[in-house]
């Protein structure tokens, strides 16, 4: 639903790092998003095609990696990866904790690498 | 044709709105100005509450109001009446509050002349949970009428909140839902947070509410 101002920022960070290294181009955009935002993919590439435009940007190919839900029981320390559905309704497959669970990933909201010429 | 480079970026892509949220924090601080950001879909009853709220606490606090709704000045003028400071930020449709919007608003206050200050945050359960407004505490208000199962489907927002208020508890005979479900859902998603049964309507359940942020102020300041 935001995904405007999230890609506003995508590329005003894209730009700077492509001034620093001095590349014309940006080729490709590798994203890490945590499966607990609601970003679409889709619109997020829609609204870059439409910011980038005139920059040396233009035209590059968002690639989105989501990276999973993983949570961390908080009584034996086991790991598990989840579905955004299965959030809250969880109990520890080891030791039978019952949700008492802290978030180890899920929300990231980073650029990874670009590819640039 | 020139060799494709791989450039490794390596940064947060909202490292920017978390930035200016931390110095807004600091600057809160050192103000001595406990800054709560209230959460909810629309029509979950937070101007009701907030009315309640200063109702009650208003003579032991210096309080102000930042309003985000989406450009109605309804609300601004509603808190208004009460006697305490409001502003209205002009969204104009945006979904969520960010801190350089809620940076405007406190300098519109004067953030150093308030004990405590309401942010209400757009009425919606995804964006604002992205979004850090760099206030002290977030507060969410869930209401009866929208069911025990949104922790299921705004797990994020639950993560992000430091307190629950579950709004309209005198409409509960009317409806199924199950506070011991929405309890343990709560649980699993938010460990121990404190979560008070609230008619903003009535008045039911206010006490508890009132006392935690006294308690936060006292521990703020």
């Amino acid at each position: 639903m935001h995904e405007l101002p999230v890609t506003e920022s995508i590329l005003n960070i894209i730009l700077k790092h492509a001034e620093k290294n001095q590349v014309s181009r940006v080729v490709s955009v590798t994203l890490h998003i945590g499966e607990l935002s609601d970003l679409e993919n889709q619109w997020v590439q829609h609204y870059f095609d439409y910011l980038s435009k005139d920059t040396p940007a233009a035209g590059a190919v968002l690639k989105i990696e989501r990276i999973p839900i993983t949570l961390k029981c908080r009584n034996c320390q086991h790991t598990i990866k989840i579905r955004k559905e299965e959030m809250g309704t969880l109990s520890c497959p080891e030791c039978g904790t019952e949700g008492d669970f802290s978030l180890v990933s899920g929300r990231e909201y980073y650029i990874k690498e670009m590819e640039a010429m | 044709m020139d060799e494709i480079k791989l450039i490794e970026v390596k940064e947060d892509i909202l490292s920017d709105n978390d930035e200016a949220a931390r110095k807004l924090r600091d600057k809160l601080r050192r103000d001595r100005c406990f800054a709560i950001n209230l959460m909810s879909s629309p029509g979950a009853g937070k101007t009701s509450l907030l009315l309640q709220t200063i109702a009650a606490l208003k003579d032991e606090f210096k309080i102000g109001v930042i309003e985000a709704d989406i450009d109605s000045m309804v609300d601004a003028e509603k808190i208004r009446e009460t006697g305490v400071t409001a502003v209205q930020l002009r969204t104009g449709g945006f979904c969520h509050l960010d801190a350089a919007m809620v940076k405007t608003g406190l300098e519109g206050l004067g953030s150093e002349s308030f004990d405590l200050v309401f942010i209400e945050n757009v009425g919606n359960l995804v964006c604002p949970a992205e979004f850090d407004t760099g206030a002290i505490k977030n507060a969410m208000i869930l209401s009866v009428p929208e069911g025990d199962d949104k922790p299921l489907k705004y797990p994020l927002m639950f993560t992000r909140a430091d307190v629950l208020l579950v709004n309209k508890i005198d409409m509960m005979e009317l409806s199924d839902f199950d506070p011991a479900a929405l309890k343990q859902r709560v649980e699993n998603l938010n460990p121990g947070m404190p979560t008070f049964e609230i008619s903003a309507k009535t008045g039911r359940g206010m006490a508890p509410w009132t006392d935690w942020i006294r308690r936060e102020i006292k521990d703020f300041a």
